[in-house]
């Protein structure tokens, strides 16, 4: 029915777009598995992120690509500052607070995102969005193969400050000992920021990495963490090589159910994964067994 | 060294160190014994700055501890916490080294070397998972975690909770070691007899409170502390 060529054109372009799943669920995972609660707040912090990229790209006509060095640690400050000072104080000790502080926060950029732009939704056009690399038999996008660079980057950065700098591994301390952690000095509040701050971070990037072939409104954030939350539990609840990894299968596996179904009926595949993996591997690929 | 007067803590409203009096001089081991449940692992809380004070004071190498665990690691409080708290998921190496997180990192790699020569087993297996170490591996990992931040105070909780016959006695050859190189350490144990031998001084804790406390002899050869020990 579809030609070698097609399928394998549309498993690369899915591969493609996995790794910015990737990118999008590695904060999610890393603040599950550190602080223990689901970030409600990671989808709206995405769409504001991308607003940040299509403003600067707007107001200063800043390439999308160069507001990565300006949103990247402004995303990482703006992180650190709400887990430390909201988040951590608001919560008394209590996960189910977060929780709810976290959907709050969620609903509060979501609405300050509508009121400042609308709910009009907004790209940025330019001719880098339609340029295509010609590899043998197949037309990939340059957009998507950055992103996947950009995704590829970040998660070696991202390794190598887990396995080989102190506070990489004070996180990876703290996410199982709190006490020891203590014990050994460790500020944990401080160290709760700093992985809040990076999951925001990673968010950043992840927009700047998007917006050359994607839109954004203030609601865009929703359709990315369905994904993203999916990828996650494919993964492996908190383990961050299984976020990579489910990202890409699940990047894959859209594209490819797009193709043998429709464009329209793509993500249906996605959910059927979601769902198989409740029923037949609760722990996801990576995940530690209860 | 260390000087604690009338030290108040507990859990929300419900108070667990009611008035605790304790000191421990240079180069002394100092044993505080008690049964189960009397406060004895709340009183490290509270000297290592998990657990907030709620009266009394913490006077530390002549510096009263503001109440922060960060504070008390700065001072040199070492505090190597009962059920070991070792990071399971990380190796030996990796839970080593990141007992110099805060204090000692600067001799990291020449305490490191201390640390192996004093657990040569330690060094064998460096690249495992701590998570898959056997209890005593787990108890010396624990204390060479401690010794990385260069403690002026080692306060060792329960170090022979769940260790079988032989490795108690290793343990306890240990402390007595550590000590003897200069290293004064507050013993918490349920293990008395041990514990006496090795201590110079000893405090009895019963319902967070000491009722006993005198030279290691003087405990050992006073008729009460059977009652206290096992509450007859």
């Amino acid at each position: 029915m579809f030609s070698p060529t097609i399928i394998i054109e549309a498993m690369i372009n899915g591969l493609l777009t996995g790794a910015i799943y990737a990118l999008v669920a590695l904060g999610l995972t890393l603040v599950y598995g550190v602080l223990h609660i689901i970030n409600f707040a990671h989808g709206a912090t995405l769409a504001a992120a991308m607003f940040a990229v299509w403003g600067l790209n707007a107001a200063f006509g800043i390439d999308t690509y160069w507001t990565i060095p300006i949103v990247t640690p402004a995303f990482f400050v703006l992180g650190y500052v709400v887990q430390r000072f909201v988040i951590g104080p608001a919560a008394h000790g209590d996960d189910g607070n977060i929780l709810l502080i976290t959907l709050g926060i969620s609903i509060l950029i979501e609405n300050a995102l509508l009121a400042g732009f609308g709910s009009d939704t907004r790209s940025i056009p330019s001719d880098f969005s339609f340029a295509i690399v010609e590899a043998g038999p197949f037309l990939l996008s340059s957009a998507r193969l950055v992103g996947a660079a950009g995704s590829l980057v970040v998660a070696i950065l991202f390794w190598l400050l887990m396995s080989r700098t102190d506070t990489g591994k004070a996180i990876r301390a703290v996410a199982r000992e709190k006490l020891g952690a203590n014990l050994v000095g460790i500020n944990v509040g401080h160290i709760y920021a700093i992985t809040f701050g990076l999951g925001c971070a990673a968010l950043a990037v992840a927009a700047s990495l998007l917006m050359p072939t994607f839109y954004v409104n203030p609601r865009i954030g929703g359709a990315f963490v369905n994904i993203a939350f999916t990828v996650v539990v494919l993964g492996g609840m908190g383990s961050i090589p299984g976020a990579m990894a489910g990202g890409l299968i699940i990047g894959m596996v859209e594209s490819l159910s797009g193709l043998l179904l429709g464009e329209s009926l793509g993500q249906i595949g996605i959910f059927i994964i979601f769902i198989l993996v409740l029923l037949l591997r609760p722990t996801g690929l990576f995940g530690a067994k209860a | 060294m260390l000087e604690v007067k009338g030290l108040r803590a507990g859990y929300g409203a419900v108070e667990v160190l009611r008035g605790i009096d304790i000191s421990v001089s240079k180069g002394e081991i100092v044993a505080v014994l008690g049964a189960n449940g009397v406060g004895k692992t709340t009183l490290n809380k509270a000297l290592s700055g998990v657990l907030p004070v709620t009266a009394g004071r913490i006077v530390f190498d002549g510096v009263p501890l503001s109440g922060s665990s960060t504070a008390a690691v700065d001072a040199g409080l070492i505090h190597v916490p009962e059920g070991r708290k070792i990071f399971p998921n990380m190796t030996v190496l990796e839970n080593i080294e990141l007992g110099s997180y805060r204090r000692g990192k600067k001799n990291r790699t020449r305490n490191l070397e201390n640390v192996f020569a004093t657990f040569p087993r330690l060094k064998e297996r460096t690249g495992q998972a701590a998570g898959t170490l056997s209890g005593g591996e787990q108890q010396m990992l624990a204390i060479g975690r401690g010794m990385m931040a260069e403690p002026k105070l080692l306060i060792l909780d329960e170090p022979s909770l769940g260790l079988s016959p032989l490795l108690v006695e290793e343990m306890f050859n240990l402390v007595r070691r550590l000590n003897q190189d200069g290293l004064p350490v507050m013993l918490v144990e349920q293990n008395v007899v041990q514990s006496l031998e090795i201590a110079s001084r000893a405090y009895i804790v019963e319902n967070g409170t000491i009722t006993m406390s005198g030279t290691a002899a003087e405990i050992s050869a006073n008729p009460e502390l059977k009652r206290a020990y096992l509450g007859l």
